[in-house]
């Protein structure tokens, strides 16, 4: 019974319908959507609409940090991020915003922890990026799997009983097996904006009975996800990056 | 609650423990059986608990993860894996008959011998490392043989899947492995590069043909690392009647710098079973070790103490392939000879790590006893071979000289063709399309039917030809 883990949807209309056409293909019995619903892309409107329906029939939801931007401005975003936030505020209405500002940071089922950012500081925002920062995560809690994102590059690390940490990154199409005796940290790619070189839009299914994460990617219709961009007078460089996964 | 102490007549997750078979220095080996279940059965059970060394579980993990995943005669068939909540096992197919192990008394071997068993061991190489695995451990004790004469490689504790997360990457500060086998790379914490195991396969060859291990018994670190700069010494040296080409084999396996050996197993194999077919270098013929100028430059060459990235398992061994082109040289159609030559030609020139077979047929007639000779004595093979060397003189330069010929007497050329293929783990075949439609419908084509049945991409050349000049 898979779980379909969708992070950093980001406003892209396209690539969240890819993903949810491909979960639904493959069985995906259940859904967790990992934050980060809008920013960056061009319908925040749409995208912030689905997850509310998404969660209405079942899905569970936490937030990430542009999700808290929308109502708290002491976020702190880079240039581009604050301009396409200032434009997503003025889309959003007065019920998608107190949606978002709603949600919780973390759940918890079982010794699986869902996080956006990291376990240790989640509302810190802080990148895992390295085997190093896996560890700060995985030391902030005691759940046994920690899965978040945030950083758009998908990537595994575990730490066995001795303390050591491996590193990992994800081969798309081949289940990872989070054995017991270790602990883990997943860290997803972004449905909305992949940074690991890959266009194709990125999210993972989760099986919580036989414990394995298989990452997935989706191609998708970047040039209607661009011209949305465009066409709300959003930084270019938004549009750009999306074809070239970076 | 895990247990610790196991005993015959107990159950594991319905496996019956029959008696124990081994007892290693990270886990016990039980013949187990199963009630409804025939297959010769053993249980590997890790030590674990107080005072059991960490790299026992570690390795046993990637064991049972990587296990399953493998297929095939050259690996031991999984059955079941049981997790660490409950008493850890994996339980595998029992192969039968003894490991290489104890042969280790009779060495040296005699060097047909030797070639044959590095054969079947390169073979084995080639099937695991197509599924994403370096084996890590390639050692006498763990490799077996099928009645039918495959290698079967045990222990995959310490192997390397491309796939899946490596707990063994950070798990300890020294390499872990059998310090006699294990190559230099190993040694600077190199885990993904399938050619650690031809240097493992290199040792083995060096010890069986020899008697002599070439890095000693060494377990030291200190006396490990010295394969970092410090070449063995040339087989010859010790036994002058080894044979160059199986010299040049050996220390091709024995490079310290990886991009320096076989490219893939399949090459490797191919040299090992076409002795005369070998292309000798320097290397085939000496006696003596690098000068110590040489091994002092590659001792403070920062690059051979630090890793280099590997590339990805499967890709090394694609840019690395076998390619047969098979050419029939009987006269009939020039146009497709030289259409196949220069389609051979464009391949090599994609792929500077490739070897070229080229192959030609000597058709049998199905019921008379052919004779070799033909009506004016001359010996066809011998003449088919020399065209065949003609045919191929062009394409010598893009491929390195790295061309062997081959010709091979057969009732059924399709037939010929498919079990050279195979046998050689061949990537790539190149044959022409029958021009005659006459010839085809009295003969049925080799091309269609080589391509319908073989295990590889088939590329058919033909001439272009859309009959406007008709």
């Amino acid at each position: 019974m898979p779980t379909a883990l969708f992070a950093d949807i980001h406003a892209n209309r396209q690539a969240f319908e890819a993903c949810l056409a491909d979960a639904a293909r493959r069985g995906a019995e259940s859904i967790v959507l990992m934050g980060d619903y809008v920013g960056y892309g061009g319908d925040p409107e749409w995208v912030t609409h689905k997850v509310i329906a998404l969660v209405a029939a079942g899905a569970r939801a936490i937030r990430g940090n542009h999700d808290t931007a929308v109502r708290d401005a002491t976020i702190d975003l880079n240039a581009q991020a604050a301009a396409a936030m200032h434009w997503t505020r003025s889309q959003l209405d007065g019920a998608s915003r107190d949606f978002l500002a709603a949600l919780p940071l973390t759940l918890r089922s079982g010794d699986i922890l869902y996080v956006h950012a990291d376990a240790s500081q989640p509302s810190v925002w802080n990148y895992i990026s390295d085997a190093a920062e896996a560890g700060r995560s995985l030391r902030g809690t005691d759940a046994a799997i920690v899965i978040s994102a945030h950083i758009h590059r998908p990537a595994v690390y575990s730490v066995s009983a001795t303390g050591k940490m491996t590193s990992f990154r994800p081969t798309t199409g081949v289940p990872v097996q989070l054995t017991p005796g270790r602990r883990w940290q997943i860290v997803l790619g972004a449905v909305g904006q992949p940074r690991d070189g890959i266009a194709a839009a990125s999210y993972a299914l989760f099986d919580e009975t036989l414990r394995t994460v298989e990452f997935c990617r989706v191609p998708y219709d970047i040039d209607a996800a661009a011209a949305r961009i465009t066409e709300n007078r959003l930084p270019a460089w938004l549009a750009e990056r999306l074809y070239k996964g970076v | 609650m895990v247990q610790t102490y196991l005993e015959a007549g107990q159950t594991i997750a319905g496996f019956h423990l029959e008696a124990r078979v081994h007892k290693g220095g990270m886990a016990s080996l039980w013949r187990v059986t199963r009630p409804g279940d025939t297959a010769p059965m053993l249980l590997k059970a890790p030590f674990i608990g107080e005072g059991s060394d960490p790299a026992a579980i570690v390795s046993f993990e990637m064991e049972q993860a990587i296990l399953p995943r493998l297929t095939g005669p050259h690996v031991p068939r999984f059955f079941a894996a049981g997790s660490f909540d409950t008493q850890p096992h994996l339980v595998m197919e029992e192969i039968p008959g003894t490991s290489l192990y104890p042969r280790l008394p009779d060495l040296p071997l005699p060097y047909e011998e030797v070639a044959r068993i590095g054969h079947a061991i390169a073979l084995a190489l080639d099937d695991v490392h197509r599924q994403h695995v370096v084996h890590h451990d390639i050692k006498p004790s763990n490799i077996m043989f099928r009645p039918t004469g495959e290698a079967v490689l045990l222990d995959f504790g310490l192997a390397f899947h491309e796939q899946l997360p490596d707990l063994l990457q950070e798990e300890f500060r020294v390499p872990y492995g059998t310090a006699p086998y294990m190559a230099p790379e190993r040694l600077n914490n190199v885990r993904n590069d399938p050619r650690s195991d031809f240097f493992s396969l290199g040792v083995l060859l060096y010890f069986f043909a020899t008697g002599v291990r070439p890095f000693g018994e060494g377990e030291r670190l200190s006396s490990m690392r010295q394969r970092l700069w410090r070449d063995p010494h040339p087989p010859r040296r010790l036994r002058p009647d080894l044979p160059p080409w199986l010299q040049e084999i050996i220390l091709r396996c024995l490079e310290i710098d990886p991009a320096w050996r076989y490219g893939s197993a399949a090459l490797l194999a191919f040299d090992l079973a076409h002795p005369a077919e070998v292309k000798l270098t320097a290397r085939s013929e000496r006696l003596r070790r690098d000068p110590l100028s040489a091994v002092i430059r590659r001792r403070f060459n920062p690059e051979r103490t630090t890793p280099a990235d590997a590339a990805p398992v499967t890709a090394q061994l694609d840019s690395a392939p076998l390619v047969l082109v098979a050419i029939d040289l009987s006269g009939s159609s020039p146009a497709i000879d030289a259409e196949l030559q220069i389609a051979a030609r464009r391949l090599m020139a994609t792929l500077p790590g490739a070897r070229l077979a080229c192959l030609s047929v000597l058709k049998l007639a199905r019921i008379a006893i052919d004779t070799t000779l033909d009506d004016e004595g001359r010996n066809k093979h011998v003449e088919l071979l020399a065209r065949l060397r003609h045919w191929s003189a062009p394409l010598a330069s893009t491929a390195g000289g790295q061309i062997s010929y081959h010709v091979i007497e057969a009732v059924d050329p399709a037939k010929a063709i498919l079990d050279f293929a195979a046998a050689n783990k061949v990537a790539h075949v190149l044959l022409g399309a029958r021009q005659s439609s006459l010839r085809k419908s009295l003969l049925g084509s080799v091309s269609a039917e080589v391509a319908a049945h073989a295990g590889c991409s088939v590329t058919i050349v033909r001439p272009r030809d859309y009959g406007e000049e008709k």
